[in-house]
């Protein structure tokens, strides 16, 4: 799946997007956080506060309970401050 | 008739005289025209700043106003609306956001700008970054805007 980030996720993440293909045990947005955050500290550093993180899946909003499977495209990012 | 949306997102200014107009002409069947013009100030919590950068997630910002253009257009009995959502570098006195709403009367035109402005507040993927003497840094989200997005939510 491809992963994008964007604002302050992808400065601190060093990348606007990759292609990942984690393990079938990350099920969920919430899951996927905590795969990205073991694997360095760009990751943990981006991720330090989760609960302020969003998500999309495919270019909707989604929860981070949200189940990932199937998905295309996931997109992690800080509260919107368009308008 | 089924009333299709006209929603742009894109880096060049727009004319909001031009926009409001446009949505009126030729029928006689609007007899109200709200707009919502949303300006970038010259100063960010009482600091100058010298532009704002807007990011977004182009895929995404068009299918989250799409799909909140199609909400306004089921609540409301609208006869036409526009939004027009800029990116890239914008300075203190342009544009950055237009919502047009044209319908029989003031009631849903004004409700359905409020609504739409409130949504693309807190849900349309972009993010303001402040340039100033100080560098540049990311703008904060604000509570008050998701409290105003939230009241339009059916309990």
């Amino acid at each position: 799946m491809k992963l994008k980030y964007f604002a302050w996720v992808r400065e601190r993440v060093g990348k606007a997007e990759e292609t990942v293909e984690p393990p079938a045990e990350v099920r969920t947005v919430a899951d996927l956080i905590g795969w990205l955050t073991a694997r360095d500290d760009a990751y943990a550093y981006a991720f330090e506060k989760p609960t302020v993180i969003r998500a999309a899946i495919d270019h909707a909003h989604v929860k981070q309970d949200a189940a990932i499977l199937g998905a295309r495209e996931i997109a992690f990012f800080p509260p919107m401050t368009g308008g | 008739m089924a009333v299709a949306a006209t929603i742009r997102i894109q880096e060049a200014d727009f004319d909001v005289a031009q926009e409001i107009a446009a949505l009126g002409k030729g029928r006689t069947d609007v007899g109200a025209v709200v707009s919502f013009s949303g300006i970038c100030r010259g100063s960010e919590q009482g600091e100058p700043i010298a532009a704002l950068t807007l990011e977004h997630y182009p895929e995404m910002a068009e299918a989250e106003i799409g799909r909140h253009a199609d909400e306004a257009l089921a609540r409301w009995p609208l006869q036409g609306l526009t939004v027009i959502h800029r990116f890239g570098r914008i300075a203190p006195g342009e544009n950055i956001v237009l919502v047009v709403t044209a319908s029989a009367h003031r009631q849903a035109a004004f409700e359905a700008a409020e609504f739409l402005m409130d949504y693309l507040k807190t849900n349309a993927p972009f993010w303001k970054r402040e340039e100033s003497a100080r560098g540049t840094n990311w703008i904060e989200a604000r509570d008050h805007d998701d409290a105003a997005a939230a009241r339009w939510t059916k309990s």
